[in-house]
């Protein structure tokens, strides 16, 4: 389906990562396959260094500190904004909503919506697809849209396929209204019935976490997981984004009646190198037009692989002027979604370590 | 040039290729060694070979090797 945004704009960005950075080589001994294989096998997916939390850190421990260092620094009011959307897979508790563990922590005003999004990989999108919404309302001046992952918490580390890859961030970007602010257009395609292709079995009520869910056992690949384990099904994911994405950008530039020239950069969700070389290829997209280095300096964080993309390498294009971006984002759902829109001049765009 | 008994033989020493029906379903190939096989077989006859196309079936066995290598201009 497909939406179209007037008078809309991110107006500040800010990615937020853990200091704490682990390489692949130190942590390869955890894996059940020889060192040869593994080492070959980083080069072909880049894997190298990953940023993840250090113990017990929860989404909103990454969020606050973004938060406050946005407020210490004058660069969003405490009551600046009218709305809180907190996108993860990995929330603090399955209840209260995280969004309301912020605000609650933060010392944020009662007249805010506070809202939980539960999407993965296309979830940055999501979260600024309702975002954009709510600022139909008069009542909402200012959106606060929070992308955040600790999915590494979830991973075994006896996980070859999924370990190496994982990173924990967060992201907080500010949507406002904007007279200057040309079309934004988005398509979003979701099909559950493959559900199963990215999960943690246990953990929800379907099935409650155990002894029996948190015991080990090993894949068909060698590898060690339990079903309190994000699992994935590399083969039919792989596929399932060479399939469907190129079309959908297609799509969506026919829809913005747009050329592959006519967009600047495209930041598209960094699961792996190969996965985004393929589908560059394919698209007939220049490398030097597509980041692919936020994978292999600080993991694969989900959707917030998008902003860590603007902000590690584009910030300063961002905050002085501005580029045509299009932006993808595709996994857990299974969900793919685009955006056509001009990203800039951002008030701000920024990493901060924690 | 290398063939592919050969490209295979170095991802998994171990294992013996010659004449089996499905390298994944008898455990000699996972999902990821599939991807260093791409990537071997990409440098080895310098060919790119498209995301759509790399599927287990594509890779069972050296027969369907061979199979998609044809579709890419490459004999033998």
């Amino acid at each position: 389906m497909n939406f179209t945004f007037k008078q809309r704009a991110i107006t500040g960005l800010l990615a937020v990562i853990p200091s704490n950075e682990r390489s692949f080589v130190e942590e390869m001994a955890n894996f059940n396959f020889p060192e040869k294989r593994s080492l070959k096998l980083a080069e072909v997916m880049g894997y190298d260094k990953h940023r993840i939390v250090d113990g017990p850190v929860c989404v909103s421990d990454l969020a606050v500190a973004g938060m406050e260092h946005l407020f210490a620094n004058k660069l969003l009011e405490r009551d600046g904004f009218d709305a809180l959307i907190v996108v993860t897979q990995s929330p603090d508790y399955i209840m209260p909503p995280t969004s309301n563990v912020i605000q609650g922590r933060l010392g944020l005003k009662q007249d805010l919506l506070c809202m939980d999004i539960n999407q993965g990989c296309a979830g940055f999108l999501v979260g600024l697809m309702q975002g954009f919404l709510l600022l139909d309302q008069p009542s909402v001046e200012r959106v606060v849209l929070i992308n955040a992952d600790v999915l590494s918490r979830k991973v075994s580390l006896k996980d070859r396929n999924s370990y190496p890859l994982i990173g924990d961030a967060a992201s907080i970007a500010i949507l406002e209204r904007s007279d200057e602010a040309t079309p934004i257009h988005m398509n979003l395609k979701m099909d559950g019935s493959r559900r199963d292709a990215l999960r943690i079995p246990a953990g929800g009520m379907r099935l409650p976490t155990s002894p029996e869910t948190a015991a080990m056992s090993e894949d068909a690949d060698g590898n060690l997981r339990s079903q309190d384990n994000l699992v994935m099904d590399g083969s039919a994911v792989f596929n399932f984004v060479q399939v469907e994405v190129p079309p959908m950008i297609e799509a969506i530039l026919r829809t913005a009646d747009k050329k592959m020239e006519d967009v600047d950069v495209f930041l598209f969700h960094q699961p792996n190198r190969f996965m985004l070389e393929k589908l560059a290829s394919r698209m007939g997209v220049p490398l030097d037009k597509m980041p692919t280095n936020v994978v292999e300096h600080f993991g694969n964080s989900s959707g917030v692989t998008i902003p860590i993309a603007l902000a590690f390498n584009l910030s300063e294009k961002i905050t002085s002027g501005g580029l045509y971006a299009c932006l993808s984002g595709f996994g857990v759902g299974l969900t793919w979604s685009s955006m056509l829109m001009r990203l800039g001049p951002m008030q701000f765009c920024k990493m901060m370590e924690i | 040039m290398k063939t592919i008994l050969e490209i295979l033989a170095e991802i998994r020493p171990e294992s013996d290729f010659t004449g089996l029906e499905d390298f994944i379903e008898e455990g000699l190939l996972d999902s990821f060694d599939v991807v260093t096989l791409v990537s071997d077989i990409e440098k080895n006859y310098d060919i790119s070979i498209e995301g759509v196309d790399i599927l287990p079936e594509n890779f069972r066995n050296a027969v369907a090797i061979k199979a998609l290598l044809q579709r890419y201009g490459v004999q033998g």
